[in-house]
């Protein structure tokens, strides 16, 4: 730090940003609000105050009950499965062996790769007639006969799921493999010397450092998870209704892809959906203790 | 047993290491295969691994067609124009939070982080609803001014890293030499930091290149989509090109996977915002 600066300073340094910020992020976020308390027509002109109906409409849509119950199911699956994964991921990457560069860069494709294309992809993987998924697992005598993975309600979630985890796998296991590369070698060595086991070293001694990776991961995973729109819209695409929807797609549905292209509506499902990621930012702000100092 | 594994263990973890590679490379290969045979044999039912017939014609096709060459400069325009604004915006808002107190200083970090959290899906609506009523809908304008606001954190929060890891005394020393803030800032500190900005511009484009949602929702115009959004256009009820929809996959993925890798040492940093060291 080198000193202090007057407000108006500031103001000349970081106005490019606050106004970036301000104009595309703040009054996008004021203007939902403004929408969710309106009536709109099906060509998006304001028709007047609806007041609190569209909340009320929301509260009491009927597929409400499904779609919290997906987010939930969604959420919670693909981030665990994710954290448990990368864990054992880290954990091999971090050891020295020929090829691993090599291997960490495979592991990165599918974080770099655009999410609406890897989830075209596995349209056509998880294709009933033309997938190549269901010729693997018959010829591995996994299943008897082939799965319409994206077409039977059982297997939609799952096969969804199966997405989800192989694309925010590379993100958790970098920041896991980070954690793991900010323990000093000592610490490993102290706990050898002790007479531990290569198990009880983990568990005793690299888990418990790990924790504050283990943390920041988990929380920002339910973040990107929740606010994850493209797999869901590209795989469920072809199902009707709100089975396998989840929040998210839900809001976006109800405004661009209903019948009654309820603008209202659908702002506020969307007040409802910053009110959950709000929730989580400030869990993730207390956990790592957040300061401006450490920014 | 120790004996045994250490005689092992150079053979072992390279072996696991190629089918943990071929676990995240499978599906991609899949798609790079299926973007090498006609269209036809994608939907044959059962499905063979192989092409049967190997050929290039969906990547001359797709580069012939005119969409095509409209999504890609969309693609190419939208990413550009939006990673200027923020290498532009982030820079001095970067050195300035690095090196300076200020009130509202804790305020203005919050609402960066917040930002990164937030990712424009959940105010998808009010974005539109923002440049719908400012006719912008269906603009370039709208695309990448969204684009550059929302990944403007993770720039800030990166560069931010690098100048504070800087020593003070360079400044003082530079600033002794005559310079202004500004000459300090673009003459000594800039290039001291030139990792932090070079890991901040490919990410940026990579977000941008890589988003959805706004563009689905913002560009209904078929030749101003960018890629993400038009590609799909390629399969749909009535034509079932899978060969042109892969080959424009691959055209869409392969730079940008070769570019995140170049920066794959700084990603970690500026997506946790300093709470993993």
């Amino acid at each position: 730090m080198r000193g202090r600066a007057p407000w108006w300073v500031a103001l000349i340094w970081l106005g490019p940003a606050l106004a970036l910020i301000l104009g595309v992020v703040i009054y996008p976020a004021i203007e939902l609000v403004r929408a969710s308390t309106g009536e709109y027509s099906i060509t998006g002109l304001r028709r007047g105050s609806a007041g609190s109906d569209n909340y009320a409409d929301v509260l009491s849509h009927p597929a409400l009950g499904t779609v919290l119950l997906n987010t939930l199911i969604w959420v919670a699956a693909v981030v665990l499965i994710t954290v448990v994964l990368s864990l054992g991921l880290a954990q091999f990457l971090s050891k020295e062996f020929f090829g691993r560069r090599l291997v960490r860069w495979a592991v990165l494709v599918p974080w770099a790769a655009s999410l609406v294309i890897t989830a075209r992809l596995f349209t056509l993987i998880f294709d009933y007639y033309h997938g190549i998924l269901n010729v693997f697992l018959t010829k591995l005598h996994v299943i008897s006969e082939p799965v319409d993975w994206l077409g039977d309600d059982t297997w939609t979630m799952p096969s969804m799921i199966l997405v989800g985890v192989l694309v925010s796998i590379p993100f958790t296991a970098y920041v896991l493999l980070a954690g793991l590369n900010s323990i000093p070698d000592e610490v490993h060595e102290a706990a050898r010397i002790d007479g531990a086991s290569p198990w009880q070293a983990y568990r005793r001694v690299t888990l418990p450092l790990l924790r504050p990776a283990l943390l920041v991961s988990a929380v920002l995973n339910m973040i990107y998870v929740f606010n994850s729109f493209p797999i869901i819209w590209t795989l469920n695409d072809r199902n009707p209704g709100y089975t396998h929807d989840t929040t998210i797609t839900f809001m976006y549905k109800l405004a661009f892809k209903s019948a009654d292209r309820d603008v209202g509506m659908s702002a506020a499902a969307g007040v409802f959906n910053v009110l959950l990621i709000l929730v989580a930012v400030v869990l993730y702000l207390r956990l790592v203790k957040w300061r401006e100092e450490e920014a | 047993m120790t004996l045994t594994w250490r005689r092992v263990r150079p053979v072992m973890l390279p072996v696991f290491g190629l089918l943990v590679a071929l676990v995240f490379l499978a599906p991609y290969l899949v798609m790079l295969l299926d973007s090498l045979r006609p269209g036809s044999e994608a939907l044959a039912s059962p499905p063979t691994f192989l092409p049967q017939h190997w050929q290039l014609d969906a990547y001359g096709e797709i580069l012939g067609d005119s969409r095509f060459q409209n999504w890609l400069k969309t693609s190419v325009l939208v990413s550009f124009a939006s990673t200027l604004i923020v290498i532009l915006v982030a820079i001095p808002a970067a050195y300035f939070t690095a090196r300076f107190k200020f009130p509202g200083k804790t305020a203005f970090l919050f609402l960066v982080l917040v930002t990164q959290m937030f990712a424009p899906t959940s105010l998808v609506v009010g974005i539109y609803r923002e440049f719908f009523e400012l006719s912008m809908v269906n603009t370039y304008g709208a695309l990448i001014l969204t684009n550059a606001a929302f990944n403007l954190a993770f720039a800030v929060w990166i560069m931010h890293g690098f100048f504070a890891a800087l020593p003070r005394e360079l400044e003082e020393a530079a600033e002794l030499d005559g310079n202004g803030r500004v000459g300090t800032m673009l003459r000594v500190m800039l290039p001291l930091t030139l990792p932090g900005v070079v890991t901040a511009t490919i990410f940026t484009f990579i977000a941008v290149w890589n988003e959805y949602v706004v563009a689905l929702t913002l560009m209904q115009d078929d030749d101003k989509k960018p890629l993400t959004v038009g590609i799909s256009s390629y399969v749909t009820g009535y034509d079932q090109n899978w060969d042109q929809l892969f080959a424009a996959s691959i055209v869409a993925i392969v730079p940008v996977v070769i570019l995140f890798a170049v920066i794959e040492k700084h990603l970690v940093g500026g997506l946790t915002a300093g709470s993993v060291k």
